[in-house]
């Protein structure tokens, strides 16, 4: 390859090459050719409920129309992407505080990821903290947080969701502890690498020092750990959105963006799962950017290179 | 010399010196044993005849350092988990009364912390057969005290069934139940799970090779695979149960989109870490391009597949275990944990997450030993750590 790059000329790119070497290009150009794979996919999934119902009514089918009622049918096998749109558009210009606004969905939803995201969060850094320094909770817990991992443990949300209702507790609570125990482990994990990143021989800086324990604590093993805590907290706050949605469905919830998946696949709304499912999306992805801009924040401020 | 100041440096401070663990351990359970005498409840003698062999374990281990230590403490601490079982069973009218029950489970809390403590002393290094088996003693006896803790308070406490069953009932549930957990096994993770994670890590895969091959693919499609990561891609069971109905391949469609991108995004970077010298030296020794790929770039992206394929291997499982809460025929792990807790049989539902969590774990087992097999040369599994 190396070579190869050698022996070519450097000719001027054209606009289309220097596009095509972008950033931006590529990701547009894919997009584009979903929305098209879309477009023709809601043609063809929504087509044999049309022929037939024109069959039906023994009326004549050409392809524009079927072109115009595929992305236009009432209760559409795959909703066209302008079908969403104005769906989403619809109910996000609502007032915030209509049952059927996605911002009010998506703020119950989101404060209970978020209330969990805080607690999960706090809980896997003292963990990890008290695991780094005590030996014996590095020995005999560090083995369960890891095997943790490999098991199914969304599963457990919909008992915990039904026993936290028994005991009288509803609403936002239940959901934000499914998202606590999501979230800590992939903060303690990646905090307790972090913490134990720094070099043998700045440590050993440390203790020429004669620093206390608390000391390197805060002065090395936490500066180091920071990159190590944000890609953790990056993992735990996404899947923290997914434990207060998949929390919403067992018992049927009133509100959140996973009552309206629920409630549209009873009802079979698919542009409202759409729609729902959309908001999702962006809430996940800003809440990610969140944690980004926390660490961009951070980083700034320790004087560490922005990359 | 650095290594072994390092390691002094390391070295946590111990919070609990082992003779004055061993002591209050055996004051916990003397007051356990004195407090049933001051209210005139009758005492059962297997657990005071018990909590007294754990107590002079305790003592003895004040006496003595060192590997005899470990022994003593771990065995007492055995023997007072043992003779809690049967106490917290009876605790209706025979056993020990609440207070001693706390006093006797906080003494053998103590006891298990500073056995363990005695044992995380003893040289663990080495690949000795005593040295694993040591290693391994640490999480087993965290692990049991926490279930033993677990049985002899919800038992000694009389909590409701509804809240939490003890282990003891999860396990009867697991036996009684063997044949509906045994067919639910069946749906979800032989039919589902599998061929859903088969295709998916598959499909991967195949775009990940595209995408190495084509260089805008791949610049288009990395953004957005890393995009996915953030997004709750399990919503999209309904869609998925909508358009294939309820059986198993609409589980296997959710858990093929689950799947997809995580091999994606590491497939490409697997490819990406090939070493330019290694490159070179395929293509001085005039490699053809499917010969330097079949022996350099897939061998040296293994390790970054197997993430994939262990990441995996859990996403699978949540994803068919989630969308059969959407709808599903009346038989499947997550249809069970959905009716059942319905109808308040937490006993079941907490046998299939048991369940659950084997098959997760042995699924991780299984593709951890597949890695080390294939990737034996990574320096992760060579040298003696």
């Amino acid at each position: 390859m190396t070579s190869e790059a050698l022996m070519a000329p450097p000719a001027a790119p054209g606009l289309f090459r220097r596009l095509a070497a972008g950033r931006v290009f590529p990701v547009l150009a894919i997009v584009a050719a979903i929305i098209v794979i879309w477009l023709a996919g809601a043609i063809w999934l929504n087509a044999p409920q049309i022929e037939d119902a024109y069959q039906r009514a023994g009326q004549p089918l050409d392809f524009a129309t079927l072109v115009h009622e595929g992305w236009n049918a009432k209760r559409p096998v795959l909703p066209s992407p302008q079908q969403v749109v104005t769906d989403l558009w619809n109910s996000l210009t609502l007032s915030p505080t209509s049952k059927r606004s996605l911002v009010y969905h998506a703020t119950i939803t989101g404060s209970a990821a978020l209330s969990g995201f805080a607690l999960g969060s706090l809980l896997g850094i003292v963990l990890a903290i008290a695991i780094v320094h005590v030996r014996r909770l590095d020995l005999s817990l560090m083995p369960w947080v890891i095997t943790s991992q490999t098991i199914p443990i969304l599963a457990i949300a919909p008992m915990i969701v039904v026993v936290l209702g028994n005991l009288g507790l509803t609403g936002l609570i239940p959901k934000a502890i499914i998202s606590m125990y999501l979230c800590f482990f992939p903060v303690t994990i990646g905090l307790v690498k972090g913490l134990r990143s720094p070099d043998p021989l700045q440590m050993d800086l440390m203790r020429t020092y004669s620093a206390s324990s608390r000391q390197v604590l805060t002065k090395l093993r936490w500066p180091a750990a920071l990159p190590y805590l944000f890609a953790g907290l990056k993992v735990a706050i996404a899947i923290s959105l997914v434990g207060a949605i998949v929390g919403e469905l067992p018992t049927g919830a009133q509100a959140g963006l996973g009552s309206r998946l629920l409630a549209g696949s009873y009802f079979g709304q698919t542009v409202q799962i759409w729609s729902a499912l959309f908001v999702a999306s962006f809430l996940g992805t800003a809440l990610v950017a969140l944690v980004g801009l926390a660490e961009w924040m951070v980083r700034r401020s320790m004087g560490g290179r922005l990359t | 010399m650095s290594m072994v100041s390092s390691k002094e440096v390391l070295a946590a401070p111990t919070l609990v010196r082992p003779a004055a663990g061993s002591v209050l351990a055996l004051l916990f359970y003397l007051f356990a044993l004195v407090a049933p005498l001051a209210t005139h409840e009758p005492v059962p003698t297997a657990a005071s005849v018990g909590l007294l062999i754990a107590g002079l374990c305790a003592f003895g281990c004040t006496l003595v350092t060192g590997p005899l230590c470990a022994g003593l403490g771990s065995g007492g601490w055995v023997v007072a988990s043992l003779a809690l079982l049967p106490a917290s069973i009876a605790s209706a009218g025979l056993g020990l009364g609440a207070g001693a029950l706390w006093l006797a489970l906080i003494g053998a809390a103590i006891q298990g912390w500073t056995a363990m403590g005695a044992i995380s002393r003893l040289k663990l290094e080495g690949r000795t057969l005593t040295g694993r088996l040591l290693r391994l003693a640490i999480p087993a006896m965290f692990g049991l005290g926490l279930l033993v803790a677990w049985q002899v308070l919800v038992i000694g406490f009389a909590v409701p069934q509804i809240l939490l069953p003890s282990p003891g009932q999860i396990f009867a549930a697991l036996v009684s139940h063997a044949s509906i957990l045994l067919a639910d096994f069946q749906q979800t993770v032989l039919k589902s799970v599998i061929a859903g994670y088969i295709m998916g890590c598959g499909a991967g895969f195949v775009l990940a090779l595209l995408a190495d091959r084509f260089d805008f693919l791949r610049r288009g499609l990395l953004p957005l695979g890393n995009l996915v990561s953030a997004i709750p891609i399990v919503g999209i069971a309904p869609i998925m149960v909508m358009w294939f109905g309820f059986g198993w391949q609409s589980k296997a469609a959710v858990v093929v989109i689950m799947t997809v991108f995580p091999m994606l995004v590491s497939s490409l970077a697997g490819f990406a870490a090939v070493d330019r010298m290694h490159a070179d030296l395929m293509t001085s020794y005039g490699a053809r391009g499917s010969q330097s790929f079949l022996k350099l770039v897939l061998p040296g992206a293994m390790p970054h597949i197997f993430n994939a394929l262990k990441l995996n291997s859990t996403l699978a499982l949540i994803g068919a275990i989630v969308a059969e809460f959407f709808g599903t025929p009346i038989v499947g792990m997550g249809f069970r944990i959905s009716t059942e807790v319905a109808r308040m049989n937490v006993d079941v539902v907490w046998a299939t997450i048991v369940v659950a969590a084997l098959t997760g774990s042995a699924f991780y087992g299984l593709l951890a030993i597949a890695e080390r097999l294939i990737t034996f040369w990574h320096p992760s599994h060579r040298g003696g750590h």
